[in-house]
C-alpha cells in the first residue's frame, strides 16, 4: 500500500511537470528577435560597432576536419587549414573579413560539431560556416545568411557498378543509397529518389566511404562539389555517375549560421552582396568548385 | 545470503528505505509527498525563471515537432525493440557456456579456459561503439565469400559479444557463489564435472544471479541504439535526422519516452523479483 502512496506522489508531480513544460509563453523570444532585427539594421558595419564575442576580431566556427574543396583544395592543397585561404568557404569568410575591415590576422578559426552550433545557449563564435542548408523549419532556431552558394546532388559510385550509368532516378530505385545525416542529400533521396530500400544514415562522410568499402550501399548522395572530392580523395576509385538536375523540395542555397538575433548578419549580408555584385564570389566558384570535364545528367 | 533483512514484513518502498511502523510510514508518506512538491517546485521554479526557458522549450518541448517526429522514431524504436529481444535471447546462451568454460577444473582444459579468459578480457576493454565500428564496417570489407555484408548483422553481432563477455562474468560471480561442498557432492555422487555444472552448480548459480541480469537486460535495451553509427536507422538515429533536418530537440525527448515506457517497467520488475526471491528465501530458511 506504501508503494502506491509513493506511485500517485510521482505521478502528481510528472503530471505537473508536464503540464508547466507545454503551457510556457512562447511569444518572448520573436518579438526580442524583431526588436533586435530592428534596432540594428541602421548600425553601420565597422569593426567597432560589430556585435562581436570577442571585441576586435572575427571568430569563425566551422567543422573538424573541414572538407575540401571548402577548406583546402580537391589536390589536398591546405587541408583542414582555413588560413590557407584554399577552398571556397575558407576564401569567402577571408573576403568577408576583408570587407568588414578585419585584417587576415583578425579572423580566428574555431572548431564545433554539428549538434553543438545548433544548441539553445550562448555560442563562443560569430557565426559558422559548413554548408548548412538554408530551410524554414531551421530558421526557427537559428538565423541564415542570405545563400552563398546553390548547389545540385549528385552520385558517386563505383564504375562496375549497376547504377554507374543511370540516366533517371526512376532507374535507382532498388538502389542502397547512403547520405549524411543533417544534409540536404538525405532529404533528396527520400523526398525524390524515394528509393525502395531506406537510405543508410551516417555522421561524417567518411563512414560513407567506409559502407561504401564494405559494400553495403550501391552509392551516395552529395552535393556535386563535395562528389568532385570523395571522387578524387576519399572512395578510391569510385567516380561520380551523374549530377541530379531535379531539385529537392527545399532547394539547396548554402547560408552561413548566426545565433537567432545576432546583428552581425546584416553586415555580413552587406559583404556577400558586394561580393556577388563585384564578382569576387563567382571567381571563388570558379577557382573551387568547379571542375572540368562534362558530368552525365540524371534526371528526375 | 547476507543481505540485510527488512524489519516488520513487506518489501522496501521504492525510493528509500522500508519505515518501522504502520503509522510511522502514514506520516512518512505525508512528509514525502511535501517535500517533493517543494523540492519540484523549486527546480521548476529555477528552470521556468531563467532567461532562456522559452528557447529550451520551443527547441525541445514543442508539440509541433513532437507530432511530427514522432511516427518514424516509433518505427526505428521498434527495431530497437527486436534488436534488443532476439541479441539478449542470444546472448543469455552464450555467455553461460563461455561461463561454463571458463569454470571448468583440471589441466586437461587449460586451453579452452584461456580461451574463455582472453576473449572475456579483450572484448571487454574494447568500447562497445568501437566494437560495432570496426565488425560493422571492417569484417564486410574484406569481402569474403559467404560472409554476410549486412551492417545490421555485424552490428548486432558487436553487441551479442561485447554483452556476452560482460554477462559470462555475471554467470561466472554465479557459479562461485555455489558452495564448494556442492561441487564435491555432487562428484562424489559420481556425476562428471559437465554434468556436476549442468544439473546442480548452474540451476542454484543462475537463481543467484537474475538480479544482475536483469540489469543487464535494462543496460542492452538501451544500448542496442548504438548500432546507428554503421548506418541503422533506428529510434535514436531517427530522432538525430530529425533534429539535424530541423535543429529542433524535441525528436529526442520523444526517443527518451519511448525508452523510458520499456525500462522502467523492466527496471520494476527486476525490483520487484528480486523482494519476492529475498522473501521466499526468508521463508524456507526460517
Amino acid at each position: 500500500m506504501r508503494i502506491n502512496k509513493h506511485w500517485i506522489v510521482v505521478v502528481l508531480v510528472t503530471a505537473f511537470i508536464a503540464t508547466a513544460c507545454t503551457s510556457g509563453s512562447s511569444t518572448t523570444t520573436t518579438e526580442a528577435t524583431t526588436a533586435a532585427q530592428t534596432t540594428t539594421t541602421a548600425m553601420s558595419c565597422t569593426v567597432e560597432n560589430l556585435n562581436l564575442v570577442t571585441p576586435g576580431t572575427l571568430t569563425v566556427a566551422t567543422g573538424e576536419p573541414a572538407f575540401p574543396p571548402w577548406v583546402g583544395t580537391v589536390d589536398g592543397e591546405g587541408f583542414d587549414d582555413p588560413t590557407s585561404k584554399l577552398g571556397f568557404e575558407a576564401g569567402l569568410v577571408y573576403d568577408i573579413a576583408e570587407q568588414l575591415g578585419f585584417s587576415d590576422d583578425q579572423v580566428v578559426w574555431t572548431r564545433v560539431d554539428f549538434n553543438e552550433a545548433i544548441a539553445p545557449g550562448p555560442k563562443d563564435w560569430d557565426f559558422n560556416i559548413q554548408q548548412y542548408s538554408i530551410t524554414t523549419d531551421r530558421q526557427e532556431v537559428v538565423d541564415f545568411s542570405e545563400p552563398y552558394y546553390t548547389t545540385h546532388q549528385a552520385l558517386v559510385v563505383y564504375p562496375d557498378s549497376p547504377y554507374a550509368h543511370v540516366t533517371s532516378v526512376e532507374d535507382l530505385k532498388d538502389a542502397i543509397l547512403g547520405a549524411q545525416v543533417g544534409t540536404t542529400s538525405l532529404d533528396f533521396i527520400e523526398q525524390v529518389i524515394q528509393p525502395n530500400t531506406a537510405p543508410f544514415v551516417y555522421d561524417e562522410n567518411v563512414d560513407l566511404e567506409a559502407a561504401m568499402n564494405a559494400g553495403q550501399i550501391d552509392g551516395l548522395v552529395v552535393d556535386l562539389p563535395t562528389a568532385y572530392y570523395v571522387t578524387a580523395a576519399q572512395v578510391d576509385g569510385s567516380v561520380i555517375a551523374g549530377e541530379f538536375t531535379t531539385m529537392s523540395a527545399n532547394p539547396d542555397n548554402y547560408g552561413i549560421l548566426f545565433a537567432k538575433g545576432n546583428p552581425l548578419v546584416t553586415c555580413v549580408n552587406q559583404a556577400i552582396d558586394t561580393l556577388k555584385a563585384n564578382g569576387t564570389l563567382q571567381q571563388l566558384e570558379d577557382t573551387f568548385l568547379t571542375q572540368g570535364g562534362a558530368i552525365p545528367e540524371i534526371s528526375g | 545470503m547476507t543481505e540485510p533483512t527488512t524489519v516488520g514484513g513487506g518489501g522496501p518502498g521504492i525510493f528509500g528505505p522500508p519505515p518501522r511502523r504502520r503509522e510511522e510510514g502514514a506520516r512518512g508518506a505525508l512528509i514525502a509527498f511535501f517535500s517533493t512538491l517543494v523540492f519540484a517546485g523549486l527546480a521548476l521554479w529555477a528552470i521556468l525563471s531563467s532567461d532562456a526557458w522559452p528557447r529550451v522549450q520551443q527547441q525541445f518541448f514543442n508539440p509541433r515537432h513532437f507530432t511530427e517526429s514522432f511516427p518514424t522514431i516509433a518505427r526505428g524504436f521498434w527495431l530497437d525493440i527486436k534488436m534488443f529481444l532476439l541479441a539478449e535471447v542470444i546472448i543469455l546462451v552464450l555467455s553461460l557456456i563461455i561461463a561454463m568454460i571458463r569454470s571448468l577444473r583440471g589441466p586437461a582444459f587449460f586451453p579452452l579456459r584461456a580461451l574463455a579468459v582472453t576473449f572475456i578480457d579483450i572484448i571487454r576493454g574494447v568500447p562497445l561503439i568501437l566494437l560495432i565500428l570496426l565488425l560493422g564496417f571492417g569484417v564486410p570489407a574484406l569481402q569474403l565469400p559467404g560472409v554476410p555484408r549486412s551492417a545490421l548483422f555485424w552490428g548486432l553481432t558487436a553487441l551479442i559479444i561485447s554483452y556476452s563477455a560482460y554477462t559470462a562474468e555475471v554467470y561466472r560471480a554465479g557459479i562461485e557463489s555455489v558452495h564448494e561442498s556442492q561441487r564435491m557432492s555432487a562428484r562424489s555422487l559420481g556425476l562428471t564435472q559437465g554434468q556436476a555444472l549442468r544439473y546442480v552448480i548452474v540451476p542454484q548459480a543462475v537463481r543467484n544471479v537474475i538480479p544482475a541480469l536483469l540489469n543487464g537486460f535494462v543496460s542492452l535495451q538501451k544500448d542496442v541504439a548504438l548500432v546507428f553509427v554503421v548506418g541503422i536507422r533506428e529510434g535514436v538515429r531517427a530522432a538525430d535526422i530529425y533534429a539535424a533536418r530541423t535543429f529542433n530537440y524535441t525528436g529526442y525527448i520523444a526517443a527518451t519516452l519511448l525508452f523510458l515506457a520499456v525500462s522502467v517497467p523492466v527496471a520494476r520488475f527486476t525490483d520487484w523479483y528480486t523482494d519476492r526471491d529475498r522473501r521466499r528465501r526468508q521463508v524456507m530458511s526460517s
